[in-house]
């Protein structure tokens, strides 16, 4: 019952939220600890409401409104099935990354996250060519509509998670943040990183292969 | 991402105003954040108060003759967004649960102090964006529901405007929800256990669960929405093939549990206040917490009984009414715990105790006619009349509102250091009370005789008891005045209070009044029993609390 602390923090170097406004604080030595990771999931969690709700609305959708003749649910299958291998290639690599990092391998970690925003915007490159060889446009159809809306969200979150990993790769540069001992950028971004994956998983099931 | 900022720098020069300059400010202290949601919300329950007292002017005769109908509807869209989204939820939540949280698990500040910031500061840009939308083009007309194909078929510019400022509350909801979740499960003080923390922690941790798992569906629903609006794809319009009710359903899954969003909390409050107030523990902890967790799960799957009129098959009928009927039990668990800790207690009825009983008697009629349009026969004869008006506003009016004036009157010394002043507030008291009641009581009957909602002209028979209705709308806008002189006047002439005025045991009345930055000069003190009333006098001392268990000093015989 001596110190605050909820829990012994590791990086105390990193507390920058918790200080906020009372950085000359009057109770020095007392952290909180670092729930910035919690923080992050729960935020994911909310995220993932978000595409649950389109998924429920695209199956309803499917149950219960008959597209105009000539009009499919199929899909070609060929390219959005590489996609989703570059993708479940990328978080692999990003966990690389992450190891490479703890291993104090500073320029693997640099390496491997290039790689990942390659294979990253490989998938938004696919992505593209996917949607102009499509035979419907955005308001050609209910289901046309969804796939573009639902795809479009996830493909956004591609790019966020993109620049997210560039940004984490500048700063595990030399002399960076990530490589200076501040490993919470990375974390998130792998993080957020393996979450849109799986969200392209759940999403290639049901839009794709349903 | 927001979450992720930080500097590594850990000495942060002091850049902040103080004074009355930092409510004006990125403030990242708890309490000035939590001022902030409180007196922006109560500025937008002036402006949902003036939108709905135009309504009641309107219903005042059968024809409509005060307002254009355009713009009656832009009112009555106004008024139920401004109260729902810019004043009940940040209030309950937002102000209340900033203010107190951080004390009651014992921590100097939330978890994210600097996206709490963000999230409060969204909502003066949305509010004003909603009410700007009213003099750029004409404000939504398709009420707070935004059902298509009416949001479809209304002027696009003023529901485009709508969708904007709901989606950053939306944003802000979520960032609050994500800080308070973080904040009860992460930042407790060592040796605070779970079932030791104030009821208003799990309120709001049972309010933040919803928050973060319904508002984003809304969320994508309306981005949905917003895409058959502007580009004309046809998700919500039947005319392009789409599903009307499939926006119901998702609608349906953020609006129900946010009834919850708005009354949870307030179940919280009541729960705080009538304690200390009737000097008796607060009864039925343990039942109090699993009633709040099992109204958490059952108000996400009820969402439907607000579309039995809408095509919906037997079987989800069935269903819905079903699970909607059981969330009176664990309402009526709170409900009579209320009463039995109020029993046999030595009641100081003041004004916050005289808000909270209101909220009883008030809370119990609109649960009543809640289970009764949970019915699915019943539901049908009533759907979309004034019952439904009548049944809604006792729950969130009648309800949380009253327990947003119990929660001011009773945390008002610990803010401001300076007491209310008690004639005011029972004045206050009374005109709401009388007035709302007027008010809204008559609604179920012009509702049971057919009375429909949303129009801005009626059956002449109704006409009487509009006009009564009217007049309670009258003296509830007149009930504001002694509130807002009492509050402005206390805040400069008012009694000083002390630190623990109502010799409260909860952490946040153990410091000073008002707290000082970091909320203790030393360790926050450890409060296993925050409800242990009527014990012997002095046989706990309140003085020099900092950092010790409340408890070890008091009776060896009582194990925390």
């Amino acid at each position: 019952m001596t110190s605050l602390s909820s829990t012994p923090s590791q990086r105390p170097e990193a507390l920058g939220p918790q200080t906020g406004e009372h950085g000359a604080s009057e109770h020095p030595g007392e952290h909180h600890g670092d729930h910035r990771m919690f923080g992050l999931a729960t935020f994911l969690v909310a995220d993932g409401m978000t595409f649950a709700g389109f998924f429920a609305a695209y199956l309803t959708f499917r149950a219960v409104n008959p597209l105009p003749s000539g009009s499919t649910y199929e899909l070609e299958l060929l390219l959005p099935t590489l996609n989703t291998v570059l993708l479940l290639v990328s978080s692999f690599t990003f966990h690389r990354a992450g190891s490479a990092l703890r291993r104090n391998d500073g320029d693997g970690c640099q390496r491997w996250l290039l790689i990942t925003a390659a294979l990253g915007f490989s998938f938004l490159a696919g992505q593209m060519k996917e949607y102009f060889s499509l035979p419907f446009g955005l308001t050609d159809n209910l289901f046309a509509s969804t796939f573009y809306a639902i795809t479009g969200f996830h493909g956004l979150h591609v790019t966020l998670g993109g620049l997210m990993i560039l940004i984490v790769w500048w700063q595990s540069r030399q002399g960076g943040r990530v490589r200076g001992g501040d490993p919470f950028p990375l974390e998130a971004a792998e993080l957020y990183w393996h979450f849109v994956d799986g969200i392209w998983v759940v999403l290639y099931g049901i839009l794709y292969l349903l | 991402m927001t979450l992720t900022l930080s500097p590594p720098s850990a000495t942060a020069p002091p850049l902040q105003p103080q004074g009355w300059l930092r409510y004006l400010s990125f403030s990242t202290d708890h309490k000035v954040i939590g001022l902030q949601y409180l007196v922006c919300g109560f500025i937008f329950y002036l402006v949902g108060g003036a939108l709905a007292g135009a309504i009641r002017t309107e219903l005042l005769t059968p024809i409509s003759d005060f307002l254009p109908r355009e713009t009656y509807n832009e009112v009555l869209t106004l008024h139920g967004t401004v109260m729902i989204f810019l004043w009940i939820v940040p209030v309950v939540n937002g102000a209340f649960g900033n203010y107190l949280i951080p004390f009651y698990v014992g921590a100097r500040d939330m978890a994210f102090p600097r996206l709490n910031a963000v999230a409060f500061w969204l909502i003066p840009p949305a509010g004003l964006l909603l009410i700007s939308s009213y003099f750029i083009a004409s404000a939504a007309q398709s009420g707070w529901t935004a059902y298509p194909p009416l949001s479809l078929t209304t002027p696009a510019t003023g529901q485009i405007i709508w969708i904007l400022s709901v989606l950053l509350l939306g944003g802000s909801s979520i960032f609050g929800g994500i800080n308070f979740i973080a904040t009860i499960l992460k930042l407790r003080r060592p040796g605070l256990k779970l079932m030791q923390m104030p009821m208003y922690c799990w309120a709001m941790l049972g309010t933040s669960i919803l928050v973060v798992l319904s508002t984003p569906v809304l969320a994508g629903t309306l981005v949905l929405l917003s895409f058959d609006i502007i580009a004309h794809t046809g998700f919500f319009n039947p005319s392009l093939g789409g599903n009307a009710v499939v926006y119901q359903h998702l609608f349906w899954f953020y609006s129900h549990p946010a009834v919850y969003i708005m009354v949870l909390p307030a179940f919280g409050l009541v729960s705080e206040i009538l304690p200390v107030h009737a000097r008796k523990p607060l009864f039925g902890y343990t039942t109090m917490v699993y009633s709040i967790m099992g109204i958490v799960f059952l108000g996400l799957i009820v969402w439907a009984h607000h579309m039995f009129t809408s095509g919906t098959p037997p079987w989800m009928r069935l269903f819905f009414t079903i699970a909607t009927s059981f969330i009176a039990v664990p309402t009526g668990i709170k409900f009579f715990n209320w009463l039995a800790t109020l029993w046999g207690g030595k009641i100081a009825l003041n004004s916050a105790m005289l808000f909270s009983c209101g909220f009883i008697l008030n809370f119990v009629f609109g649960g009543i006619t809640g289970v009764a349009l949970a019915q699915v026969p019943f539901d049908i004869h009533v759907h979309d009349t004034y019952f439904v008006v009548g049944h809604f506003h006792y729950i969130v009016y009648g309800g949380t509102v009253f327990v947003i004036f119990a929660s001011i009157y009773h945390w008002y010394p610990k803010v401001t250091g300076r007491m209310l002043n008690e004639p005011l507030g029972r004045l206050h008291f009374l005109l709401t009370f009388v007035g709302f009641n007027l008010c809204f009581a008559p609604q179920h009957w012009m509702g049971l005789n057919g009375m429909p909602r949303r129009v801005a002209e009626y059956d002449p028979q109704f006409e009487l008891i509009n006009q009564v209705s009217s007049v309670g709308a009258l003296l509830m806008a007149v009930s504001t005045l002694p509130f807002l002189v009492n509050v402005i006047l206390s805040a400069f002439r008012g009694e000083p209070a002390g630190d623990n005025p109502w010799n409260a045991l909860t952490p946040e009345w153990l410091t000073s009044s008002p707290p000082p930055v970091e909320n203790w000069h030393g360790e926050a003190p450890l409060v296993h029993e925050p409800y242990g009333y009527g014990v012997e006098p002095g046989s706990l001392s309140l003085a020099a609390t900092s950092g010790r268990d409340l408890w070890s000093a008091g009776d060896p015989e009582r194990k925390p």
